[in-house]
């Protein structure tokens, strides 16, 4: 029943789709497609939510669709049915902030159609149990988010942003293909029942997992195959970077966790070093491309980049902790994994949705622009705020109970017999909370340069509150946010199916436990109660906010600012996001970007004014994907040739590729 | 299946190379025409034989569309085309007749190199004249590659033709139907190329493909 249910939903949001492109000329099709989009989303949401927290069984489902001989199977497990949560959770978010915000897009009728598709092929891509299938799924959902990219397509950068994305897709999907390939064997099983049930040998499996890292990290933005994140995530209009950023890259996630923890078999140690690796890279450049940035939704999209390093991390930690039979760690470190994807979701959908807000109040996205919003929109500000307290991991928000079990877990490691990972973890831990305190001047920058300060621009000066559904859809995922960080054991405790049945064990019950605490491993070691911080933050700063109230507040006296001698001080004159982030950019930019500065200043005795240029290179893109680029191009002018060769070539082309192949049959036997 | 009926077919199919070899030296178009037509005669003669040995009735219509089209109509046609568009009637080839000899040895020594152990599990006939018939296609396809002239490609197709029926002949039990479309669709080729040839020689007043290739503007 629950397996129809999901079926009958994602088929009628494809319905709606269609929907959508017969009614595009209505004016009542913004409603018709995101209220519908918000029902069946939040049905899948139910159905999903309720298996996950019952603990049910898993229920499959054999279809006769796609390939005959193969049909299409579907399967519903806690892993499948925790994302389909965190996808519909999404989803009905955005239907209800695309119920406002889509009213006022340039094209509404370019982007409603494909947004139930998209929500749709997410959903399918989770329930999938056979390769064919699932590949067949992740593709119409890149090509549906694609064609969500190139919504704007009269720009040429949005253009630009798709052919990347569509590129990097392609080539996701293409390692994929061979990894499952690899899995399914010589016999071509491409159940993944059938390969669960196989075991394949180290070096095949190591293979599997190098293509899955590039197949599904390209999706979920991992260094260095994030480079068309930061540019399509933002392309999109606001509610579709979110779902995009928020929750397809945990799609990628799911796609990592069932493949590698769920498929492959038992892992090896050294594999779990990849993850780490390129997870703790993700964090740190993530978190630093954030911070040279001054586009709003870029700087959201970076910050995507470095949560999702924090994911890997953590899946890399549970693969190694797994490997070597540490049962309770690894299933600390998946759920610490699990619980981060679930706050991740959250937070940046919320900030997308302030940004998106933003953006249509004021008409641009770049924080050099901006500033003062706070007076003008203020619950916007208020929402935007908790999502930047929370995605800059401050307690007691939810992203610091699952950013705490990472380090948890991290502080586990010295136990691990491997004497890499000893020595690695805890420099990957140590990379990791340099990225959270970079992180934390991030998303200071981002809502002191937007919503604090005086308005840098006119439009930013009479800018207005944006409507009630988009301030609805913030509110709901904030006090998501404040309630997930208050009682974090209850998710904790539903994730625990997952870790049963993926690493052997689950953390400890959390909902035993007295005041709302939650435990790690075991209450000796360590614990946190966000109900305890929550009391004490809010009484502590409720008293010192009184107290300034008392005794400063009447002592107000209202005059005009000193202004240095200068009569006119101009909003440009502010902090500004750049400046806010030069120390940084001293410390790395000249090593991690080949930050160069040019001061230009004017002769003496001119009055013109002096200029300053800051130039940063991307170092990712000018040496790998540059080279690559060219050897691309350089490889297909040598092969132009074979374009223009006579009819009697081509037959003697075809005559020695004949040949050759019977040489290397003779030879062979 | 040894003596006379498996070295019958041997000799047949060791005839229908040899003939292969006999058009990869002819340099006048209507010799090669009429090399043509012995080729397909020794067709005839071999899937004959198959018929009589297989005992398999609906292979004489095979050998019998060999000797009726291939031996007969479609060389006397091309004559007729060679005359009535006044071709030059020697051939040009691209390479030495005495390289390209030797590169037919070759062929022939790696398709038996290569059929003998593709093959093992056949019995010995089968596996024979599947050597023989790869040999015929490879040379076939030599002649193609090593002709400037269109009527001599056409013939060298129609030879290779006449190897995969070979093939087909040897290995028991290829249905009439394939057999017929098979048929069918050579004739159809030879009257598209027919018709094609009298179109290229209206416009360009020869038959040679590289006035086909100089028009078509090539950067060679």
């Amino acid at each position: 029943m629950p397996m129809f249910l999901l079926l009958s939903g994602i088929a009628a949001l494809l319905l709606l789709a269609i929907l959508a492109v017969v009614f595009s000329g209505s004016r009542f099709a913004t409603r018709l497609v995101y209220g519908a989009g918000l029902l069946l989303s939040l049905e899948l949401l139910v159905v999903g939510g309720l298996h996950l927290l019952c603990d049910a069984p898993p229920l499959a489902l054999s279809l006769p669709l796609g390939l005959p001989w193969i049909g299409a199977h579907f399967r519903l497990d806690a892993l499948s049915a925790f994302f389909v949560v965190i996808v519909n959770l999404g989803a009905a978010a955005a239907c209800l902030y695309g119920l406002g915000y889509g009213q006022h897009a340039e094209e509404p009728s370019r982007v409603r159609p494909f947004v139930p598709a998209f929500i749709a092929g997410m959903n399918l891509v989770l329930l999938t149990a056979d390769a064919f299938t699932f590949l067949l799924s992740w593709e119409f959902m890149s090509l549906v988010s694609w064609a969500l990219v190139v919504v704007e397509h009269r720009d040429p950068r949005t253009v630009r942003a798709g052919y990347t994305y569509a590129l990097m897709a392609s080539l996701g999907t293409f390692a994929l293909l061979l990894a499952f390939g690899l899995l399914a064997g010589p016999n071509g099983s491409y159940g993944f029942a059938a390969m669960r049930a196989a075991q394949v040998s180290p070096s095949v499996g190591a293979l599997v997992l190098g293509l899955v890292v590039i197949g599904a990290g390209s999706k979920a933005g991992l260094v260095p195959l994030h480079v068309w994140l930061p540019e399509a995530h933002p392309a999109a209009p606001s509610h579709v970077s979110a779902l995009m950023s928020g929750v397809m890259t945990k799609v990628a996630v799911y796609a990592v966790i069932r493949i590698v923890f769920d498929l492959l078999g038992t892992p090896h140690w050294w594999w779990g070093i990849v993850l780490l690796v390129l997870g703790g890279a993700s964090a740190l450049m993530g978190v630093l491309y954030a911070l040279f940035e001054s586009d709003q939704k870029r700087v959201l999209a970076y910050s995507s980049i470095e949560n999702i390093g924090f994911i890997f991390v953590a899946l890399g930690l549970a693969l190694a902790f797994r490997a070597d039979g540490f049962q309770a760690a690894a299933a600390l470190a998946l759920t610490a994994a699990l619980f981060h994807a679930f706050n991740h979701a959250i937070l940046k959908e919320l900030q997308f949705f302030g940004a998106g807000a933003v953006q249509h109040a004021t008409g641009t996205r770049d924080m050099e622009r901006l500033g003062g919003l706070i007076h003008r929109m203020p619950v916007t500000a208020f929402c935007i705020l908790i999502g930047c307290v929370g995605i800059a991991a401050l307690p007691p928000l939810n992203a610091f109970a699952s950013e705490w079990l990472i380090f948890q877990a991290i502080l586990l490691s010295p136990s691990l017999p491997q004497w890499g990972l000893k020595l690695l973890v805890p420099a990957v831990g140590a990379l990791l909370a340099l990225a959270v305190t970079l992180a934390a001047a991030c998303f200071v920058r981002f809502f002191g340069m937007s919503f604090l300060g005086r308005p840098r621009s006119e439009a930013a000066s009479c800018a207005e509150e944006t409507d009630g559904f988009s301030l609805a859809a913030m509110l709901l995922l904030a006090g998501l946010a404040v309630v997930g960080g208050l009682l974090p054991g209850v998710v904790i405790d539903a994730l625990g199916p997952i870790s049963t049945s993926l690493v052997g064990r689950h953390m400890p019950v959390q909902a035993s436990l007295p005041w709302l605490s939650i435990v790690p491993i075991a209450a000796s070691r360590s614990s946190y109660n966000g109900l305890l911080v929550f009391i004490f933050i809010a009484a502590s700063s409720g008293i010192v906010a009184s107290a300034i109230h008392v005794f400063a507040s009447r002592r107000i006296r209202r005059a005009p600012i000193w202004d240095c001698g200068y009569a006119d001080t101009n909003p440009a004159l502010q902090y500004s996001a750049s400046s806010f982030s030069e120390p940084i950019r001293r410390v790395f930019g000249p090593i991690l970007f080949l930050a160069r500065t040019e001061v230009e200043m004017p002769p003496v005795g001119s009055v013109a004014p002096a200029k300053f240029k800051v130039h940063l290179e991307d170092l990712i893109w000018q040496r790998l994907y540059v080279p690559v680029t060219g050897i691309v191009m350089t490889i297909a002018d040598r092969l132009n040739v074979f374009q223009f060769l006579t009819i009697r070539r081509y037959l003697s082309l075809v005559f020695l590729a004949l040949v050759s192949l019977l040489l290397v049959l003779a030879l062979w036997s | 299946m040894h003596g006379i009926a498996f070295d019958v077919a041997h000799l047949l199919a060791g005839c229908l190379v040899l003939v292969s070899f006999l058009m990869l030296y002819q340099d006048r178009l209507y010799s090669l025409l009429n090399t043509y037509a012995l080729h397909a005669t020794v067709l005839f003669l071999s899937v004959a034989w198959q018929a009589y040995i297989q005992n398999a009735p609906d292979l004489y219509v095979t050998a019998g569309i060999a000797l009726v089209f291939k031996a007969i109509i479609i060389p006397v046609a091309l004559h007729r085309m060679i005359v009535k568009l006044g071709i030059h009637r020697e051939i040009e080839t691209v390479v030495g007749t005495g390289p390209t000899m030797l590169a037919g040895m070759g062929l022939v020594g790696l398709s038996l190199v290569v059929m003998l152990h593709a093959a093992a599990g056949a019995n010995l006939m089968a596996r024979e004249d599947l050597a023989f018939a790869l040999a015929v296609i490879l040379l076939g396809l030599l002649i193609m590659v090593t002709r400037r002239n269109a009527v001599s490609q056409v013939v060298g197709f129609m030879s290779l033709e006449n190897g995969l029926i070979l093939a087909a002949a040897g290995a028991k039990g290829m249905p009439l139907v394939v057999e017929m479309s098979v048929a069918f669709s050579i004739l159809i080729a030879f009257i598209v190329i027919g018709i094609f040839l009298f179109r290229i020689r209206e416009r360009f007043d020869t038959v040679d493909l590289q006035a086909l290739d100089r028009f078509r503007g090539e950067r060679q």
